[in-house]
């Protein structure tokens, strides 16, 4: 008697917990829509300009894409990092969304050799995006003849911001156009009191002042050419590089390793900086911020190249409704899609025949330039470089933050060059 | 058919979480170790076996020493992390035990830092530990600053050699109160037949605590050890709050997460197992000790 009490508490006990886990794995998330019209794009933007910039491009969608469904894929938060990794699971689990969101260029590179994207060359013709875009840019997304993605906007990175008060405090009145003549620039701000004339802050920003210090030093071909192998890393002239990015160190804030862009935003907004070098979101970020006394210019020594990275859109090997993606990546590259997103967002469009009017005054500048400039990708935001060698470079700028030590550097960046440049 | 029925309702009640235990624990430690053996290190997934290359890459031929540099750091945030809290730990409940008034508001206010998240109190201490001096100092700096105890400000974590015992500073706050209610059990766990014999005999208090008290408390602070310990090896989420994922404080749980973020997953299957094995060298002694304590009793 006493036993069977017992052993029905456990096979009662035992149903239990099988039927909590049961209900546990029902939820599979069928996010796709199987075979129907809907279109499940799959991104991180989930708020701010980049939300707007978004729903810009659904109204758009709703229009040029009648009968097809959109449906929103995003996951917030880590400034993608999240959504990489939820991606990165679906995909091997042979689950795609109907297309995702990803940086332009070599950031691509994991998933066009896992065969996980499709080729859209022929798309890009039918589109007219080909003579849309401009040649460096085309030129910078194919990759062995074929393009795999189309761009939604175009962000600069190799642009200085300038606290114009500061700067004409300390009597300068033109910009630098070498780096010499930056570093006299930054003396003289420093001469005024202030201790550390331009604001940086930890390890990626510390990347993309080193890039656009190798653009100057080397030149976009050559520059270019350290992604994909056909520039050494060992060079005398990346040595002199590193040593004028050591220079260009000594004029920056201590703290750096502690800040965020923001944080180093903030320095040049309360004039305790003068300088900062960052992308061009930093233009909607101070209007947003309600400062106006900004000013900028490509970095010294960098001529007519503009450093570009891209969110682009992809259509995913085995996407379940491939004419509605094809669709969204037609709206996506087209007049109307590309003046929905970026007016919103704060970027420009990769077309080179837009409109300047509709755009804020920083914007209308920096499309003249992307006409007429030499494009160059940028490894810290992927579009020259993999994940995995962006994060060897990051690491590499941040232990040299401390230790200073030139061939340390060159040695780290050379041996990460080697490890993850393709062929 | 006795037995079975003797521990076979057992079993079957166990069965469950057993069966969860080996899949989702072992099953995944077998899976974890078979991709550290292989050159998954991208999203094009494995090619083959590779034995223990990832490993010996790991401490021989990682980019500018990473990985020996995580350990170093992790180290460093360990020993003083474990000293730091130890000895606030022991004094907490040492001054308790002595019978101050209030005692169980005191008992509260050092316990509560624990019932904290990492990330919550790391945001703050982010603030505390603002590196900069002089007319720009944030958080303690300041606070020094306005003491006149300038010589106090420190560049706290972003320090390249010591930086990281600071960063154990928030750890050592936020358990020590934990350590404290260890330390506060053991103590009342030691009859009171003990000290009045102890009395008897006329030994003074120094004594009594150094012949009579300390040694019966031998067990817990080995628990506290083993518990600070396996924490520490494993610290990633105060680390993250802190200073972000950057070289300075990185330790091998944060190089793990930066390595599955570039989808090389050999690499970060290799580092997991180090972790675990460090974890192991902590965790099996005290297991093997607990057993025996066990079975003697």
């Amino acid at each position: 008697m006493r036993f069977t009490r017992r052993a029905a508490v456990a096979v009662i006990g035992v149903a239990a917990l099988l039927t909590a886990s049961a209900c546990g794995s029902s939820d599979d998330g069928d996010g796709g829509g199987s075979g129907s019209k809907k279109v499940e794009v799959f991104t991180w933007w989930a708020d701010g300009g980049e939300k707007a910039g978004l729903d810009g491009l659904v109204a758009q969608f709703g229009t040029s894409c009648a009968g097809q469904e959109f449906v929103n894929g995003a996951v917030a938060g880590g400034a993608g990092a999240n959504a990489k990794q939820v991606l990165a699971s679906r995909l091997q689990q042979n689950d795609p969304p109907d297309t995702f969101q990803a940086h332009a260029g070599a950031e691509l590179q994991d998933y066009i050799l896992a065969g996980q994207v499709e080729d859209i060359s022929a798309d890009y013709d039918t589109w007219g995006l080909k003579t849309a875009f401009p040649p460096g840019l085309i030129q910078n997304l194919t990759v062995e003849g074929k393009i795999y993605s189309v761009p939604a906007n175009i962000h600069r990175a190799n642009v200085v911001w300038t606290n114009k008060k500061v700067v004409a405090a300390a009597g300068i009145t033109s910009d630098p156009t070498d780096l010499a003549g930056f570093i006299a620039d930054l003396d003289k701000v420093k001469a005024k009191g202030i201790a550390a004339p331009l604001a940086i802050g930890k390890d990626w920003t510390q990347l993309m002042l080193f890039e656009s210090v190798l653009i100057t030093d080397l030149g976009a071909e050559k520059f270019t050419g350290l992604w994909n192998g056909t520039t050494p890393w060992d060079g005398a002239d990346v040595t002199k590089a590193i040593n004028d990015f050591k220079t260009l160190l000594t004029y920056t804030n201590k703290d750096r390793d502690a800040l965020d862009w923001t944080d180093a935003e903030k320095l040049v907004m309360d004039g305790k900086a003068a300088y900062q070098l960052m992308g061009d979101w930093e233009a909607a970020d101070l209007d947003a911020k309600k400062f106006a006394d900004y000013a900028w210019f490509t970095f010294p020594g960098n001529g007519t190249t503009f450093q570009w990275l891209a969110d682009s859109f992809v259509l995913p090997k085995g996407a379940k409704n491939v004419e509605g993606t094809k669709c969204w990546l037609k709206t996506v590259g087209s007049a109307e899609g590309q003046k929905a997103f970026n007016t919103k967002k704060g970027s420009i469009p990769a077309r080179t025949d837009a409109s300047p009017a509709d755009y804020p005054k920083y914007q209308q500048a920096a499309m003249a330039d992307w006409k007429s400039s030499t494009q160059v990708p940028s490894c810290a935001h992927g579009s020259a470089c993999s994940q995995g060698w962006q994060g060897a470079a990051n690491s590499a700028l941040g232990a040299f933050s401390t230790n200073q030590d030139v061939a340390g550097l060159q040695k780290a960046l050379a041996s990460a060059a080697s490890q993850f440049v393709k062929k | 058919m006795r037995r079975l029925r003797h521990w076979g309702p057992g079993l079957l009640l166990l069965s469950p979480s057993l069966i969860l235990l080996a899949v989702f624990v072992y099953g995944l430690i077998a899976w974890t170790t078979k991709v550290s053996l292989s050159d998954e290190h991208n999203a094009l997934g494995s090619k083959g076996f590779v034995g223990l290359e990832n490993y010996q890459n790991l401490f021989t031929n990682d980019i500018q020493d990473r990985f020996t540099h995580s350990l170093k750091n992790l180290l460093i945030f360990t020993l003083v992390f474990l000293v730091g809290a130890m000895f606030f730990g022991l004094l907490w409940a040492f001054l308790l035990e002595r019978g101050i008034r209030g005692e169980g508001f005191f008992r509260t206010v050092y316990l509560f830092p624990m019932a904290v998240s990492f990330i919550a109190s790391g945001v703050v201490w982010r603030w505390l530990m603002n590196p900069l001096k002089g007319d720009d100092a944030g958080g303690l700096n300041a606070v020094f600053g306005g003491l006149h105890l300038d010589f106090l400000q420190s560049t706290w974590w972003t320090n390249p050699d010591w930086g990281m015992a600071s960063m154990a500073m928030p750890a050592v706050w936020q358990l020590s109160g934990y350590v404290m209610a260890l330390f506060l059990a053991g103590f009342r766990g030691i009859p009171q037949e003990l000290r009045e014999a102890a009395a008897m005999d006329g030994a003074s208090t120094y004594r009594l605590y150094r012949n009579v008290i300390f040694p019966q408390l031998t067990p817990v602070a080995l628990s506290a050890l083993i518990i600070l310990g396996h924490m520490s090896m494993k610290m990633f989420d105060l680390i993250m709050s802190i200073s972000g994922p950057q070289w300075l404080t990185e330790v091998p749980a944060v190089y793990v997460w930066q390595t599955l973020l570039t989808s090389d997953y050999a690499k970060a299957a290799a580092i997991s197992i180090v972790l675990l094995l460090l974890v192991a060298i902590v965790i099996v002694p005290y297991l093997i000790y607990t057993n025996r304590v066990e079975k003697s009793r």
